[in-house]
């Protein structure tokens, strides 16, 4: 490939220089630790990149598998003294894969055109996507098909997909939140509130929570029904101009100056909207507010430690354990570990369960429980392992595919678990105090005043 | 000349075909070590998982004479473990059991490729100490730190791998298995050719096991870090420390540039505004415990020191100790190649050292942080450089003359703890003289006599 179209090699030396090969980030790394291959590894990796960007080795079809069989999880970066920027070393890197086209067939590029090219560059069209799913699963087809056994007649994989299909909200963000909710009492603050696309879709309570739990603790959030995807998904496959598109769209919708903060709810997201000043940085006309941007974008729990969580009421609720996982991208992506245990900590009758490798990929990575559901099921069972120790009856995670994944494989195992985001819990407790208040001052029954 | 695709058959055919990688992204992420600024391409990786497996390849090897080149997780620091063009690279990675914990004798008996933390940790687990804390131990494999000799930060009270290996299994380049040592605290039958084998850089022979001594666990520990306006009164401060016939498990010293970096890193709050730090950890029967840390407190505070702060529990002490061992790798941060070094003199001369290594820093205008185990003696200047800068790596190679030369003036060693591999082959002839290097020469000769060990390491 010549230097013109090669990302590796057109990429500042300096990044790919910067691992000194040390060592330290092998036994973090998920696929490392499971195959103990180097080239399974981050120093690993990077040596290939670095022999890319060297011209002392072409970008082939094993390199471009191997950068697809990295889960991204970014746990390298948390154990890397020398400060690596593997995020971006890794985006590059796959979009050297996708550019040299050595993964390329016809099926491959028609599913990544709908998908990338298509269907997530208008949200439109995603949701008329999930609005067809919903009538599909709401009409009884799905239990139909599944009750036939029809569904066994499709290869393995295509059943396993079946089987993973979450199930999509009768009601989509838009639907449950009003563009603008102003705060319970007295806005401090007015924040933005970004609804993402599976979350918007499949978990789109997850957003009405994060709203109304933002307005409780005095923010104003501006939502506007139709939104756009952050392009993370687009980032993280190799397409750069796709996300720079979506980058610039999103900035142009949400203009950093206008608000405090701009809140995202889901960690893949968020650790991809925080670096649009580097996605972006080649770009005049957006270079300086994605810088702002940058600093505006919130994961939520980060927000609420910032502004201080007014702790909901103690009521009579019976008390629940919970376990806590760490999203990766909020936990190495964005380094947000301390903010939601303190979210959980707020809530009364809460106990946190602390979980062993709770920093530990749960295998969703994104998409990669699709495009490598082996290492994906092997890092889910390990998941819930630790989990089923803890005997919490709630999990919660502040990823929407964490929530997804880890939902299936309770249910794959019987495990009687509730997967939820720590803010629906948080949520929770605030209306279990609005009825406590509401029932303590409505007269009982018989009682007059 | 390549490994022939016939050689990589016989391989596969002791160890399986998915133990074998033959191809250049396989390869090229096996072409260095933790040691900067080295590359080599191997002919093949080889993975055993097998003591049994191991006399078969050193057969083929010694029979085709093809190199072989020994690795557990290619963290060492001298280029041990680089691979010699087109050799085998037999990697042990994943020979990590721990055979055999043996508590009435207080011994570990272990494959090579288990981790240091794992052997760390089921002593724990055992209520023992294995105390050895090489700054990769979390990865680094217990093979690779009896080949090296690996020290770390509880040297100075505790010593190093070697005051551990109570015995080991040996294969030799012919294919020949021998046991070494035993769980004998007492054992002179022989010459005691273990202790030939550690530190040995995978030169003479394959260790396929290793039995290891535990000790009890110290009851508590106390961790302590104080800070100075001035390097050399941290080096005053550990010598008086000594010389009050103190022996605190952990002396470790940091300069302005690692104190930044490391907090860079870790930020656990180490105090920056200071020229020397210094990470002091004390442990044994509590009340031992607590006086010498009383001791260590006033002696600092005598030399000056602008404060001193107490770990206030294990976890902030784990804390600060774990920062200290990502020392090396936090001062890539500042530049894009990093050259460490481990001159290593009498503990009398630190100071003098120290001071030395700044001398040449500035004579060659070079930009060096410099850290390690001041409690003994053992240094790491690090030029922070880059390796695409010919001119500045030139001047980088001629201050390591120097501080080499310095450090065996002042009666100290090249490589207090990492090992001589290829980094520092040109300085071992000046360093141990013409007959120890004709009597290394000829012990070589007679375990290794086609020379397929690591051929190129150590010396010629």
């Amino acid at each position: 490939m010549s230097p013109v179209n090669s990302p590796l090699k057109n990429l500042d030396y300096s990044v790919v220089q910067q691992c000194m090969h040390c060592g330290l980030c092998l036994p973090t790394c998920p696929t490392y630790d499971t195959t103990q291959l180097e080239r399974n590894s981050p120093r690993g990796r990077i040596s290939l990149m670095r022999a890319i960007a060297d011209g002392k080795l072409e970008a082939t079809r094993t390199f471009a598998e191997e950068m697809y069989y990295c889960l991204g999880c970014l746990a390298c970066m948390t154990a890397c003294p020398a400060g690596v920027n593997y995020a971006e070393l890794f985006e590059n890197a796959r979009a050297e894969a996708e550019q040299s086209g050595v993964l390329d067939s016809p099926f491959r590029r028609a599913l990544r055109g709908f998908t990338l090219n298509w269907l997530f560059m208008d949200l439109g069209r995603l949701q008329w996507l999930g609005a067809a799913i919903r009538f599909y699963q709401t009409l009884g087809l799905q239990r139909l098909l599944r009750w036939s056994g029809l569904l066994n007649l499709l290869p393995r994989r295509l059943r396993d997909l079946e089987s993973m299909t979450p199930t999509v909200q009768p009601h989509f963000s838009a639907d449950l939140i009003a563009p603008n909710t102003p705060a319970l009492r007295g806005g401090r603050y007015r924040v933005a509130m970004l609804t993402g696309c599976a979350q918007d879709l499949i978990f789109s309570d997850v957003n009405r929570d994060t709203v109304e739990v933002l307005a409780r603790n005095g923010c104003d959030v501006v939502t506007p029904p139709e939104q756009h995807c952050c392009g993370s998904l687009h980032a993280h496959n190799g397409e750069l101009d796709l996300a720079r598109r979506l980058a610039r769209k999103q900035i142009d919708q949400f203009p950093p100056d206008a608000f405090d903060a701009i809140i995202s709810n889901a960690a893949g997201c968020g650790s991809h909207l925080k670096h649009y000043a580097t996605l972006l940085e080649h770009d005049p006309l957006y270079r300086d507010r994605a810088v702002q941007w940058d600093r505006k974008l919130k994961d939520i729990h980060e927000w609420l430690a910032e502004i201080g969580i007014d702790a909901p009421a103690r009521t009579n609720a019976p008390e629940q354990t919970v376990a806590y996982h760490e999203a990766c991208h909020l936990c190495h992506g964005q380094k947000i570990t301390a903010q939601p245990r303190q979210l959980l900590s707020a809530i009364p009758n809460l106990k946190l369960k602390e979980m062993a490798e709770s920093n530990w990929c749960c295998g969703s990575a994104g998409i990669y429980n699709l495009i490598q559901p082996e290492m994906a099921d092997e890092l889910l069972d390990r998941k819930l392992k630790h989990v089923r120790a803890t005997q919490a009856e709630t999990l919660a995670t502040g990823n929407p595919g964490c929530m997804l994944q880890i939902q299936n494989g309770a249910r794959r195992e019987n495990l009687n678990l509730r997967v939820a985001h720590p803010v629906t819990l948080l949520a929770e407790a605030y209306r279990r105090e609005a009825t406590a208040n509401t029932n303590a001052t409505a007269p009982k029954p018989g009682e007059t005043r | 000349m390549p490994v022939k695709p016939e050689i990589h058959k016989r391989l596969a055919a002791i160890v399986g075909k998915d133990h074998v990688l033959t191809s250049a992204e396989d390869l090229i992420p096996y072409s260095f070590d933790g040691t900067a600024a080295l590359t080599q391409m191997p002919g093949c990786v080889v993975f055993t998982t097998d003591a049994a497996q191991i006399p078969q390849i050193l057969r083929l090897a010694n029979e085709t004479g093809i190199a072989v080149v020994t690795r557990g997780s290619g963290t060492g620091l001298s280029g041990g473990s680089l691979p010699t063009p087109d050799c085998i690279v037999l990697c042990t990675a994943r020979m990590d059991r721990i055979l055999e914990l043996d508590r009435a004798n207080l011994t570990l008996l272990c494959e090579p490729g288990v981790t240091t933390l794992a052997i760390a940790d089921a002593a724990t687990e055992a209520g023992l100490f294995y105390p050895p804390d090489p700054g990769s131990m979390k990865i680094s494999t217990i093979g690779g730190n009896v080949a090296e000799n690996s020290g770390g930060l509880r040297g100075l009270k505790y010593g190093v791998t070697r005051n551990y290996v109570m015995g080991m299994e040996v294969v030799l380049p012919d294919g020949q298995v021998m046991w070494l040592g035993n769980k004998c605290v007492k054992d002179v039958a022989g010459y005691s050719l273990k202790d030939l084998f550690i530190g040995s850089e995978g030169t003479l022979g394959l260790i396929t096991k290793v039995l290891l001594r535990l000790i009890p666990r110290p009851a508590t520990k106390k961790t302590m870090v104080a800070t100075f306006g001035r390097m050399d009164q941290a080096a005053e401060a550990v010598s008086a420390i000594i010389s009050a016939h103190i022996i605190p498990c952990t002396l470790e010293f940091l300069d302005r540039t690692t104190i930044h970096c490391v907090e860079d890193y870790a930020k656990i709050g180490l105090p920056l505004d200071c020229e020397a730090l210094l990470l002091m950890e004390t442990d044994g029967h509590p009340a031992v415990v607590a006086e010498e840390a009383a001791q260590m407190e006033k002696i600092c505070r005598d030399q000056g020191c602008l404060e001193v702060r107490v770990a206030k529990d294990d976890a902030e002490g784990n804390r600060l100790a774990g920062a200290r061992r990502s020392a090396f790798s936090a001062l890539a941060r500042m530049a894009p190649t990093t050259i460490l070094e481990d001159a290593t003199v009498p503990r009398s001369e630190l100071a003098r050292m120290i001071r030395f290594v700044e001398g040449v820093a500035v004579k060659y205008n070079l930009r060096i942080g410099t850290f390690g185990h001041m409690g003994d003696g053992n240094l790491h200047p690090t030029f922070l450089t880059d390796e695409r800068n010919t001119d500045e790596m030139h001047r980088v190679e001629q201050a390591f003359h120097e501080i080499f030369d310095e450090a065996i003036r002042l009666g100290g060693t090249i490589t207090g703890e990492h090992g001589v591999g290829l980094a520092k082959k040109g300085f071992l002839p000046k360093f141990a003289g013409d007959a120890q290097m004709r009597v290394m020469r000829e012990l070589r000769k007679a375990l290794d006599p086609k020379g397929i060990l690591n051929p190129g390491k150590i010396f010629d």
